[in-house]
């Protein structure tokens, strides 16, 4: 069997490469001179966007510029953003309930990993619980529900038309939170198929597979009418992503209901890892490449390298996930396929990095501005960082040492928190108040929103690396009792836990904020809601 | 590129992947037979498993011992490195990710003491100073010793963590197991 798959293996390589000599030879990766200037409108260029439903028509009082060229234009955008209003909120308010919820069980969770005796006359509230509780929520919750907003806002603005299909949208988010809640309670009730990021029951995961599937109809029946020539790559990785999601959830469930023992586990971080790579990575990126152009007015840097990049990333991507086996009884040659694809994970990553950072740089003046940039420029940085750091401990050598730590737990947090999370809080900065109608009323809280879960995340993950380093290094001494990989962590798990506690408070914050501006309460503003006025800025530059 | 292109090309490389990672394993160890003298689970090793399961050992406790080239797992006494017959029996499979307390896969050979396992159920730190695992009250009746049935199960708790005039009962879940 495995020459058999590695003469496979060989043969889809050659026929991957043919693949990208036609594309390239067709031209089908450049999407033309203009392709990273669809998203602009004629005349937009060099012009920021900011979120300012308010004063869209008119020019900005403080900078005197329009946000695009003609009335057109901005009317049709308006009309984009207005037509996703339903499915949107409904999927990014329930994500910032979950959001909450999610960040709460992962405290307690956090502080009984050095309080054992804390909260211990309840199965509901034992750590083995509260852990699944706490990433089955924050996962399928928080993120995936963020990233759906994300996503059904920006097609329509993508493809420059109404979203069509609404209606399946919002039956689908009805059906996701039912199938979390359910999930969430049979977990804290004890039911759970005990796999690690497949603990939900099989009739849970049929409603998400069914409520993934009403998610992605939209897409299709907007791609319809769409009034642009080239897709640009947002719409690549989006069109991936809801493709990906019952694929993944459905294969992934369903084999893991009949296979036992090693390739349950092989099928199991397979899964795992895509749910990270196929799902929230590309709706992260999908948001980010938007974003960051529109905001600073400004195409990104190299298009057709982003175009490769998506094809690199689905292939590479969708086989890293048995290096989380790596020293484990799985065969070697599976574990190799694992450890070289996720090295040749830095051909995406380099892609991505080089457009969105080459795409700021010189431009940074707007992080002082732009609460959406500062969230998502973050978000970005912090995906090339992450993904190094995940190609790195794939190797055989440094993941000997982080193997079974903290460490592990730390880097897969700045993924899903430093990365993703970030950027699904810097999109709903963008397109809350522009589907609401209402400007933010308190810029202090947003400011206040950042500083706390920067902080927090700061002192989470700096001290969970060095803890788990710590653990890892115990570990591997022979002469050590085992007890001592324990003792090392517990300043590092007490740190996590303050750190968590003040990415709790930011996430108070941020609900709080939401809901206000979900009620059009507060100061209804004319201007953008920036951390510092473009006039002040415009005037310091000038001195 | 067009929708439908997208389409296909990210929905058949990730079937690929699943088949190079899930399908050929399958095949692959598919017909591996056990190795001698692994048993299929014992009832009350089944429902071990479940509570097991249930209460989430396996976020802090891996199945899997590595080689010893790799790491120290043998020198520990958790036993040789695991191979795919090992696991012939398991569903859900439980390798496991984490060691924030030591690998089990051979917890039953390295400590057979059923006294040893009940008091670390109910009070970790009892037996094993300085550690973080949860204590498991729940799976123990605290009953006034002059009302115990007959056949009950007591456990001598040391101090600190006893309580005068309270006697700690082993409940089905936490004792079956080692009773068959």
């Amino acid at each position: 069997v495995a020459a058999a798959v590695l003469v496979t293996t060989f043969l889809m390589g050659i026929v991957a490469l043919v693949a990208v000599l036609w594309a390239v030879a067709k031209g089908q990766l450049s999407g033309g001179s203009n392709g990273a200037r669809v998203i602009f409108a004629p005349g937009e260029l060099g012009i920021g966007e900011n979120p300012n439903p308010t004063a869209d028509l008119e020019p900005d009082p403080e900078t005197g510029l329009v946000q695009g060229q003609t009335i057109d234009e901005l009317q049709a955008r308006i009309e984009a953003d207005i037509s996703s209003r339903q499915p949107v909120l409904a999927f990014a308010g329930s994500a910032v309930l979950w959001l909450v919820l999610g960040s709460v069980l992962g405290l307690i969770a956090s502080i009984k990993m050095h309080e054992p005796d804390w909260l211990n006359e309840s199965r509901l509230l034992t750590f083995g619980r509260l852990r699944p509780m706490h990433l089955n929520v924050v996962a399928y919750g928080w993120l995936s529900m963020a990233g759906i907003a994300s996503a059904l806002w920006l097609i329509p603005r993508l493809l420059r038309t109404t979203l069509k299909g609404g209606g399946f949208a919002l039956l689908g988010a009805v059906l996701w939170n039912v199938a979390v809640l359910g999930g969430v309670t049979s977990l804290g009730a004890g039911v759970s198929e005990g796999l690690e990021w497949l603990e939900f029951p099989w009739p849970v995961d049929a409603l998400f597979v069914l409520a993934g599937g009403l998610v992605s109809l939209p897409l299709f029946f907007t791609l319809r009418t769409r009034r642009v020539e080239h897709l640009y790559v947002s719409v690549w990785y989006l069109t991936a992503a809801l493709v990906w999601f019952p694929i993944l959830f459905l294969v992934g469930n369903g084999f893991s209901l009949f296979a036992h023992g090693v390739p349950q586990a092989t099928v199991n971080w397979w899964f795992a890892h895509n749910v990270l790579g196929l799902w929230f990575t590309p709706l992260a990126l999908a948001a980010s490449y938007y974003l960051i152009p529109k905001i600073i007015g400004r195409p990104i840097h190299s298009y057709q390298l982003s175009l490769m990049g998506f094809w690199a990333l689905a292939l590479f991507y969708s086989h890293v996930g048995i290096h989380h086996l790596i020293g484990g009884p799985v065969p070697t040659w599976l574990v190799t396929v694992s450890i070289v694809t996720s090295m040749m994970m830095f051909v995406p990553v380099v892609a991505v990095a080089i457009n969105q950072h080459f795409t700021m740089w010189g431009h940074f003046r707007y992080l002082l501005t732009s609460p959406t940039l500062r969230f998502v420029v973050l978000g970005a940085v912090t995906y090339t960082l992450v993904s190094f750091q995940g190609s790195l401990h794939s190797l055989r050598t440094l993941n000997t040492l982080t193997h079974f730590t903290h460490y592990t737990v730390a880097h897969a947090h700045l993924g899903a928190y430093g990365f993703a999370s970030m950027i699904f809080f810097g999109s709903m900065y963008f397109y809350l108040p522009r589907v609401v109608r209402f400007e933010w009323p308190y810029p202090r809280l947003i400011t206040a929103h950042f500083w706390f879960v920067f902080i927090g995340f700061g002192v989470y993950f700096i001290g969970l690396s060095i803890g788990g380093l710590l653990q890892g290094f115990a570990m591997l001494r022979a002469e050590s009792p085992f007890m001592d990989s324990v003792t090392v962590t517990i300043p590092f798990l007490v740190a996590r836990s303050v750190g968590g506690a003040l990415m709790n408070v930011g996430h108070l914050i941020f609900a709080g904020h939401v809901l206000i501006l979900m009620l059009h309460f507060g100061r209804a503003r004319t201007a953008p809601a920036q951390f510092k006025p473009l006039a002040i800025i415009a005037a310091e530059l000038k001195s | 590129m067009k929708p439908l292109e997208i389409t296909l090309g990210a929905a058949s490389i990730v079937m690929f992947a699943g088949a190079v990672l899930g399908l050929a394993p399958e095949l692959q160890l598919g017909s591996i037979s056990p190795p001698a003298g692994l048993k299929p689970y014992t009832l009350s090793e089944r429902r071990g498993r479940a509570t097991y399961v249930d209460l989430g050992c396996m976020y802090c406790h891996s199945q899997q011992p590595r080689d010893k080239v790799q790491a120290p797992d043998e020198e520990r006494g958790w036993g040789r490195a695991a191979t795919p017959g090992d696991y012939s029996y398991d569903r859900p499979h439980l390798l496991g990710t984490m060691r924030t307390g030591p690998d089990l896969l051979n917890i039953g050979v390295r400590q057979p003491s059923e006294d040893w396992h009940l008091l670390h159920l109910y009070q970790p730190r009892a037996v094993v100073p300085g550690s973080i695992m949860p204590s498991y009250p729940f799976l123990f009746v605290k009953k006034d010793p002059k009302l115990l049935y007959p056949g009950d199960r007591t456990l001598k708790v040391p101090p600190p963590y006893d309580e005068p005039g309270v006697a700690v009962v082993v409940t089905e879940e936490a004792g079956t197991w080692s009773r068959t």
